[in-house]
């Protein structure tokens, strides 16, 4: 276990880079999947075939890929930047189906009567989806939602085997690969690195879905 | 579609103002995409030697392309078929041993649910590929891939059983011991034939997401789908075009499986309302799936 130590840096700065990029996954894909939500329940027929068509395209797609068509394909456009930013857009764009999927469940889930209402006092479509449905929505969908998110971080571990140097998978590659190190003890502080993001992932989850749950 | 929630039948005016932002929507969306062909146009993304190879017989490079992408189609789908009838196997002894063993037996499985379900699939991969060699087992790539993907689903598709289990009707055990039935044969007889009836949409749903992480054979070199695109983009230096096809295959399929899960759900609603006196649960349940497939083929 003297890997660890010794490469104690190594773990923590792949630690913090991991982090990093899920936070800006789960913010940008959390927003775009709840617009493309929106998207779907809207009387807009066009707005609903966007929707649609996204799911359907990004739950159907392995995340490699799509992280191969960003790498690769975007700069083939004149569209340069960093790996580290393109990965995160095909978190995004891969996640945000799956946000909207469990979205759209829990704005089924508000009982009709709640638009209803919202209608009978005079508000608009976007007036009632945001401040009447939504919000209870989102308290129903917190358990599926937050299993959409422990597996966007644990999707984040492919950038590193892409390119993104510095986060955590990068880091097992680098270690057990040109350097050498002995692959059991290298993997399983990677393995621990991960288990301390998503097991407390898991309880805060939890502890939230126990505050915000509406008694349904 | 249940967005009728949301909003009544229209009258004239929303259905004028729906138009309208119809023709707003539809006019964002083609500006978007114009945007994009130009911007294709402009770096030469159109030009006949990158997308040839890929769609048009005549190519001299097309059958060769199109063999290395059956190839791996092939491979995926092995990995895939591999895997899926492992994880079923050692997740349903899994599932089976969680739900009758002592309680220590129980949180060693426990443990080891929890545990295989908090790391990433890429890295339950990694491991088995460079950890097994540590201890002599040499294995062809595909083996790797095929042991990482079962390590990982198989604590879902436990998870998935013992969900089915346990959404047995009590009486179902009760009558089964009550008629002499030792706990294997009620389990082997009676639950789990039931449980897998019940899971099955859910099985099929798990395959979807099989076969999409056998894409991540590319980092322990095994030959499939995404890394022999991979291949090919190296010769052809045509990346957008190679991995929208890539995309397009995986889509078509996962889509196909999707579709599948929905109808066998579909039926097996059916044969329940046949069953069960529960007609208007059953009825409910069947046309939430069928407002679900309406708005998938819009």
């Amino acid at each position: 276990m003297n890997v660890i130590f010794e490469n104690f840096a190594l773990y923590r700065d792949g630690f913090f880079k991991t982090l990093y990029i899920c936070g800006y996954a789960m913010v940008g894909s959390l927003i775009l999947g709840t617009i493309l939500a929106g998207f779907r329940v809207s009387p807009v027929p066009p707005l609903r075939w966007i929707g649609t068509s996204w799911v359907n395209v990004f739950r159907n797609c392995p995340l490699t890929v799509v992280l191969f068509f960003c790498a690769f394909g975007l700069p083939e456009v004149g569209i340069n930047g960093a790996y580290f930013w393109f990965s995160i857009v095909a978190l995004v764009l891969y996640t945000s189906a799956f946000v909207c999927e469990a979205v759209r469940s829990g704005i089924n889930s508000v009982p009709a009567g709640q638009a209803e209402a919202a209608r009978a006092v005079g508000l608009t479509f976007g007036q009632s989806l945001t401040s009447i449905i939504l919000p209870q929505a989102i308290r129903t969908v917190v358990p599926p939602l937050g299993s959409v998110i422990i597996a966007m971080i644990k999707n984040s571990a492919i950038v590193g085997a892409f390119g993104v140097g510095g986060e955590l998978f990068a880091v097992s590659d680098t270690l057990t690969g040109s350097r050498g190190e002995a692959a059991l003890p290298v993997l399983t502080g990677i393995v621990i690195a991960y288990l301390l993001i998503t097991l407390p992932a898991g309880a805060f989850l939890g502890w939230l879905e126990r505050k915000v749950a509406i008694a349904r | 579609m249940s967005a009728s929630v949301l909003y009544d039948a229209p009258g004239p005016r929303a259905k004028r103002r729906v138009l309208l932002f119809s023709i707003l929507a539809v006019a964002g969306l083609l500006a978007g995409l114009y945007v994009v062909y130009r911007q294709l146009d402009k770096q030469n993304q159109f030009d006949a030697d990158k997308w040839t190879p890929l769609f048009d017989p005549s190519d001299a490079q097309f059958n060769l392309v199109w063999n290395r992408i059956s190839e791996g189609l092939a491979n995926t789908l092995m990995a895939a078929v591999l895997a899926v009838v492992f994880s079923l196997i050692i997740g349903t002894l899994l599932a089976v041993t969680r739900v009758t063993s002592a309680p220590w037996y129980r949180w060693i499985v426990v443990g080891f649910i929890e545990l295989l379900r908090g790391i990433p699939v890429v890295i339950a991969i990694f491991f088995v590929a460079r950890v097994l060699p540590e201890f002599g087992v040499s294995l062809e790539p595909m083996w790797y891939l095929v042991i990482g993907l079962t390590l990982y689903n198989s604590v879902v598709i436990a998870e998935i059983v013992r969900a089915g289990i346990n959404s047995l009707p009590k009486g179902q055990r009760e009558a089964a011991e009550s008629l002499g039935l030792t706990r294997g044969q009620v389990l082997r007889l009676v639950l789990l034939p039931q449980a897998f009836r019940a899971m099955l949409p859910a099985l099929i749903s798990q395959l979807v997401v099989i076969l999409k992480d056998t894409s991540l054979g590319f980092i322990i070199s095994y030959e499939e789908t995404v890394r022999v695109g991979g291949q090919i983009v190296q010769v052809l230096s045509n990346p957008i075009q190679t991995y929208l096809l890539i995309a397009v295959i995986f889509i078509i399929v996962n889509y196909a499986l999707s579709r599948f899960a929905i109808y066998v759900e579909r039926r097996l609603s059916q044969g329940k309302k046949a069953v069960k006196t529960d007609e208007g649960a059953a009825v409910v349940h069947a046309d939430d799936l069928a407002g679900a497939g309406a708005t998938n083929v819009g």
